[in-house]
């Protein structure tokens, strides 16, 4: 079947099988390797993408349901002007990458997330930032730093 | 006054990781790639009657099966115990029996489905006390215990003592002797493991893109494995995502993909799936410990005597070698009169155990400070003050042999006792719902790395180029410590050449020299301190050239911003290089240098300053306890941690942080749980890590002893965060509802079941104790 949809700005046209997952829409079609594959089980969170505006986990997604819509991922949010987005660079300055296989999960977790929040001219609590980032799994890092990043962005 | 040691620094290659550029083994993609899968035994304990794999090899777009029968190749693992592939018979559920390299990945697995074994079943040995019975079958053909040990399953036994045990016990007013069960855990690194594989059959030469830790260990364990000289093997490092120690062994998918690309004569792929990754990925060791320890009338200690039995699975790897720094905890943590340690790995036809964070410690450290505080209540003395009396001190050598030349034991301990108001927590009442405690853990571990090898050394080769740029080759490797970033400070520091200057270059074994590898938290010391060799050479080099080229007599140049300076003498670093390649006698500017550690060998008997330096460590941690819901809350945990001097104190932080959230899962949450051989949870679902939301606030004190060993005074500081947490959690709960618990983890079911025993037992609380077995 034909897929129309909009991906990191661009509307791209893809023949696919029904059957095709996201995440390997866009790792293997689109060949877009930063959306992580952690669990391929919708536990980890390592494949988080943006669709709409909201996170969600591409392994747990048919590629057909993006039709139409708009996708973005990790590689989405590089601009000529700014190669990181303030989510990337805040998780730089709080030291919460380490072997960075969660990473671009918890940027476009915590992006959704904290796009809604400007939207809505909220600040969340540390409580809050904590529960937004619950669906993403790490190992190294303890959370601690991430849970870090994600607050600086509204400072 | 140091410029950028001890001053926060982002990690190196963090906008790769943080914006998907960085490449990892999953993303790595060869023209003409195949894709492998592993068939793996049906059932943990079986004989093979028969592999029959036509039907298979009949489905388009297969291009290869390999099963034992195809294939000429040597056992693998620590004892060579290890077959790759099985034939005749299977020992756990791990067991792989066959692979298949296909187009794709789908096709492979397919394939996979269709090969038919035909097993005849039988029951396995599930309970190393069981498998220890003269009656007992032998599990492992290749096992030596017969010959080494005196009985068939024994897979390896560790003896060390020191002192008069029976003296000591004679001075003892109180001996606590209680036994400590420790469950399977395992790494759960976020990307599953990986494996790329080209063969050149021009030149024989085989290329292996893997993530493991050890790659010159490795290099040559695969060409042990494949029978083939270990120069021939290219071990390329791919961005690793995540290691904790699981990657120390080479693993039987290893050599399996290297045969189905020899084999295919294409590139092979294998990754695992999540649920592959927590069947076949290895895990921290499950053991029994039985502690016994004694202290005297004013609670100094007097003895320690423990007896280990290890459930090794059906095949060795390094994890058996645990008691190592067991032992070390036994023997040195807080200072200790005698000591008898006995441990034994026994088979079983569960899957092995690999080696985890921490080497044995956490699970150690767990029955050791337990004992402390059961002593302490007897004595009616209080937990922080047994502690303090007998704790480590500078210049202290113990038993076992171990130099403490800086030590911040006391310190550290001091620390925690305060910052965590210790004393107020105990004091306060604790009634009604919740209940509240605080517990305490301290730990010893190397922090110079450990000499077990026979070389604990690590190489550099530094190049300044025509442009002032560094390229450091290092031997080291990276699987996300933030160790090639603490590498590139030490050369900014030393040199004045910016961080947007400086590469490095440590991911091919064909290219950097020769280092054992990460494990025993031994990077930043080991390769910290090969680099600043190799800087001393480099300067050598820069400062005769800078002398000849400005006509002044020093060798006190200031390294900074690109330039060598001398009163008002100067000159650009990339000039000096330029004068050194392009005039007479035309030379490069690049040295080599290895460096090996001061440490010392250990003796047959075990005794020996085995490592360069040694970090101490306590934790406070504070729970609170849910008496309706059983569970256990962890609320603040402070850390105290003498590592010799803070390098990069944000990436410190991350190495506690990380290490604290795999020890509070190993102390309330973690635990494989196997019926009969069988994984029962092989998923994030059933196995349960913590989340953003169940991570305490964490308080980090570290302390800084300045040990002349390590690089600028520090010590390696990985694994120790996550030793004493279990402990210190037990003790908390413990403290909380005055029921103490002598396995982990410690879930919201068993605070429960205790909860609910009419007289709370004080021992042997979830399992009828069984005497240790002793070997003949
Ligand atoms: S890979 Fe999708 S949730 Fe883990
Ligand atoms: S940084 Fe390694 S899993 Fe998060």
């Amino acid at each position: 079947m034909i897929l129309t949809f909009k991906i990191n700005g661009e509307w791209v046209t893809q023949e696919i099988k029904p059957s095709l997952l996201l995440i390997d829409l866009i790792r293997d079609v689109l060949q877009l390797k930063g959306t992580k594959p952690g669990c391929l089980e919708g536990e980890c969170g390592a494949c988080s993408v943006i669709v709409n505006g909201d996170a969600i986990n591409s392994c747990m997604y048919l590629a057909i349901n993006v039709d139409g819509k708009e996708v973005t991922t990790i590689e989405g949010l590089e601009n000529n002007e700014n190669p990181l987005h303030q989510v990337q660079e805040k998780m730089l300055e709080h030291g919460a990458v380490q072997c960075g296989f969660c990473s671009p999960g918890m940027v476009m977790t915590t992006k959704a997330y904290s796009d809604k929040c400007i939207a809505e001219g909220i600040t969340p609590t540390r409580e809050e930032v904590k529960k937004s980032l619950e669906g993403n799994l790490c190992r190294c890092t303890g959370y601690a730093k991430i849970i870090d990043a994600a607050e600086a962005v509204y400072k | 006054m140091m410029k950028v040691i001890g001053k926060s620094h982002q990690k190196l290659d963090g906008k790769e990781r943080v914006s998907g550029k960085a490449v990892y083994g999953h993303d790595i993609e060869l023209p003409n790639m195949l894709h492998g899968s592993i068939l793996r035994t049906k059932y943990p304990c079986a004989e093979i009657i028969s592999i029959d794999t036509s039907k298979a090899l009949s489905l388009d777009g297969v291009e290869c099966i390999i099963t034992a029968n195809d294939v000429d190749v040597n056992n693998i693992g620590y004892k060579k115990d290890h077959p790759i592939l099985k034939k005749g018979t299977v020992n756990c559920n791990r067991d792989e029996i066959a692979a298949v390299a296909a187009r794709t990945k789908e096709i492979a697995d397919k394939a996979i489905q269709l090969i038919e074994v035909e097993y005849k079943i039988k029951e396995g040995v599930y309970d190393p006390f069981e498998a220890l019975k003269e009656t007992t079958p032998r599990i492992n053909e290749f096992g030596k215990g017969a010959e080494q040990f005196g009985n068939k399953n024994m897979a390896e036994s560790f003896h060390y003592e020191h002192g008069n045990l029976e003296e000591q016990k004679a001075k003892s007013k109180v001996i606590i002797k209680k036994r400590y069960e420790l469950p399977r855990v395992t790494h759960a690194c976020i990307a599953t493991s990986n494996i790329t594989a080209e063969f050149n059959n021009f030149d024989g030469r085989l290329t292996l893109w893997s993530s493991t830790q050890v790659p010159f260990l490795y290099q040559r364990d695969i060409a042990h494995a494949l029978k083939m000289e270990p120069s021939k093997i290219r071990v390329i490092q791919p961005i690793i995502g995540g290691g904790f120690g699981s990657k120390l062994d080479m693993h039987p998918f290893e050599p399996i993909c290297a045969l189905l690309a020899i084999k295919s004569g294409k590139p092979v792929q294998i990754l695992y799936s999540r649920e592959e990754e927590f069947i076949a990925s290895p895990t921290r060791q499950p053991m029994v410990i039985e502690l016994t320890t004694g202290c005297d009338e004013n609670g100094k200690f007097t003895f320690r005597e423990v007896e280990i039995i290890k459930d090794n699975g059906a095949y060795t790897s390094w994890g058996a070698t645990t008691p190592f720094v067991m032992m070390q905890s036994y023997s040195s943590l807080y200072q200790v009169p005698a000591c008898k340690f006995d441990s034994h790995a026994v088979y079983t036809n569960n899957p092995f155990a690999g080696s985890f964070r921490g080497y044995g410690n956490p699970q150690a450290t767990f029955s050791i400070e337990s004992n402390i505080d059961l002593m302490a209540e007897e004595l009616g003395m209080s937990q922080a003050e047994i502690r303090l009396i007998n704790a480590n001190y500078k210049g202290e050598i113990t038993g076992q042999g171990l130099h403490f030349k800086t030590c911040g034991a006391i310190p550290a301990l001091k620390t925690v006792i305060e910052k965590s108001n210790y004393d107020k927590i105990m004091a306060t009442p604790n009634t009604g719902r919740y209940r509240r405690g605080v517990g305490l853990g301290s730990m010893l571990h190397v922090g110079g790395g450990a000499k077990i090898y026979r070389s604990d050394g690590c190489g550099t080769t530094l190049k300044i180029d025509d442009y002032g740029y560094l390229t450091i080759v290092t031997g080291s490797n990276e699987i996300g410590q933030g160790s090639e970033t603490v590498l590139a400070m030490i050369a900014m520091e030393e040199l004045g050449i910016p961080k947007e200057k400086i590469k490095v270059i440590n991911t091919d074994t064909d290219v950097k020299p020769w280092d054992v590898g990460v494990h025993a938290s031994r990077t930043s010391f080991v390769a910290g301190n090969s680099l600043l060799g190799a800087i001393k050479l480099i300067k050598e080099k820069l400062s005769k050239k800078a002398i000849e080229l400005l006509d002044v007599v020093t060798d006190d140049w200031e390294y900074a911003n690109g330039m060598m300076r001398f009163n008002e003498f100067e000159i650009k670093l990339d000039k000096v290089v330029r004068e050194m390649h392009f005039a007479s006698p035309h030379e490069l500017c690049m040295v080599n240098y290895f460096y090996e550690p001061p440490s010392k060998f250990q003796d047959k008997d075990f005794k020996g300053d085995v490592s360069g330096n040694y970090a101490f460590a306590s934790q406070a941690i504070e729970v609170e306890v849910d008496t309706v819901t059983g569970n256990v809350r962890v609320l603040n945990v402070h850390v105290s941690q003498d590592v010799g001097r803070v390098l990069n104190p944000v990436g410190l932080q991350g190495q506690m942080e990380g290490g604290l959230a795999t020890g509070i899962g190993y102390a309330l949450t973690e635990e494989m749980i196997y019926e009969k051989g069988v994984l029962k949870n092989p998923s994030f679902h059933g196995y349960k890590m913590l989340t953003s939301t169940d991570m305490p606030d964490v308080h980090f004190y570290p302390i800084e002893t300045y040990d002349e060993a390590g690089p600028y005074g520090s010590k390696g500081a990985g694994e120790a965060p996550l030793i004493p947490t279990a402990a210190a959690i037990a003790n908390a709960v413990s403290n909380a509802l005055g029921v103490r618990f002598y396995s982990l983890p410690i879930t919201a079911e068993k605070v429960l079941r205790a909860l609910a025993s009419p007289t709370p037992p004080k021992e042997g609380l979830l399992r009828e104790a069984k005497p240790v077995t002793k070997h003949q």
